[in-house]
């Protein structure tokens, strides 16, 4: 039985899904950045597989740009967070509303 | 072995998948994240992405999982969360809906899907006798440089951006 090019993809469907309903669910921002970061592994997952598949080095070259926007992302990211909850400590995302039309 | 390998790796995915988005407290979510971030490092060495797996555990495991730990650390968010009452009525479920309809849409694509290919190795073969980090590393001073350059300036902008947002408010002046 050989490990197939499907199989991974139903791997990386299933860890994508679990980071967007986690990201649907919880309410600490923390942890819903986490799920984004979930996310991205799963579509990481997805170009890899592909770039074995294809036999197509262009797919890890596109993994390794998502790794350094994803780096940025986080560090802008949790500065906001933290300018957050610095203001209003213990908020959730149902407190940082005021964004909204 | 490929099997097996892909068994215990994926496990381990979706074991850590699950332990980020139930964990009560937030700081083992981030542990449970390492676990997801390391399976899928080994599916990136059982895939021939040496490179990538090892960037993987260096900078998503040793930086960004740090990186969340000290801002927990940092905001005495530590606490547990309590998830047994829902918020938002209805949303839990809402969400469950979605959610098996996203894996459902997703599963029949990749069964269903017929994956025609363009030209065959456009940037570059992996298979070319040459190393994975050799391959890697010409097409992203060849092919990619302008978008390689691009990403130093948004690494710039980024801790610009931390620096500006982490200050504190000056004190107004009496």
């Amino acid at each position: 039985m050989t490990v197939d090019t499907s199989w991974y993809l139903v791997l990386a469907a299933l860890l994508f899904t679990i980071g967007a309903s986690g990201l649907l669910v919880r309410r600490n921002p923390l942890v819903m950045f986490m799920c984004v970061e979930l996310m991205l592994n799963a579509v990481n997952l997805t170009f890899v597989t592909f770039a074995r598949a294809l036999d197509d080095i262009g797919g890890q070259v596109v993994v390794f740009f998502v790794l350094v926007v994803a780096a940025a992302e986080v560090v802008v990211g949790l500065g906001i967070i933290v300018a957050i909850l610095r203001r209003q400590p213990g908020a959730t995302a149902d407190d940082v509303s005021l964004l909204r039309g | 072995m490929d099997t097996v390998v892909f068994l215990v790796a994926g496990a381990i995915v979706l074991a850590g998948a699950f332990g980020v988005i139930l964990a009560r407290n937030p700081v083992h979510s981030a542990l449970m994240l390492v676990m997801t971030l390391f399976g899928v490092a080994v599916l990136f060495v059982a895939q021939e992405a040496h490179f990538l797996a090892a960037v993987q555990v260096i900078v998503y495991a040793g930086a960004i999982v740090v990186l969340f730990l000290f801002v927990i650390m940092l905001l005495g968010v530590d606490k547990a969360e309590d998830l047994s009452t829902d918020p938002l009525g209805g949303q839990r479920p809402a969400a469950a809906v979605v959610a098996v309809a996203a894996i459902g849409m997703l599963v029949l694509l990749t069964v269903r899907a017929v994956q025609v290919t363009g030209a065959p190795s456009a940037s570059g073969s992996l298979s070319g006798g040459d190393s994975n980090l050799t391959t890697l590393g010409r097409s992203l001073f060849t092919d990619y440089l302008f978008a390689f350059e691009a990403t130093s300036a948004l690494l710039v902008i980024a801790v610009v951006g931390a620096v500006v947002l982490a200050r504190r408010p000056k004190e107004p002046q009496r």
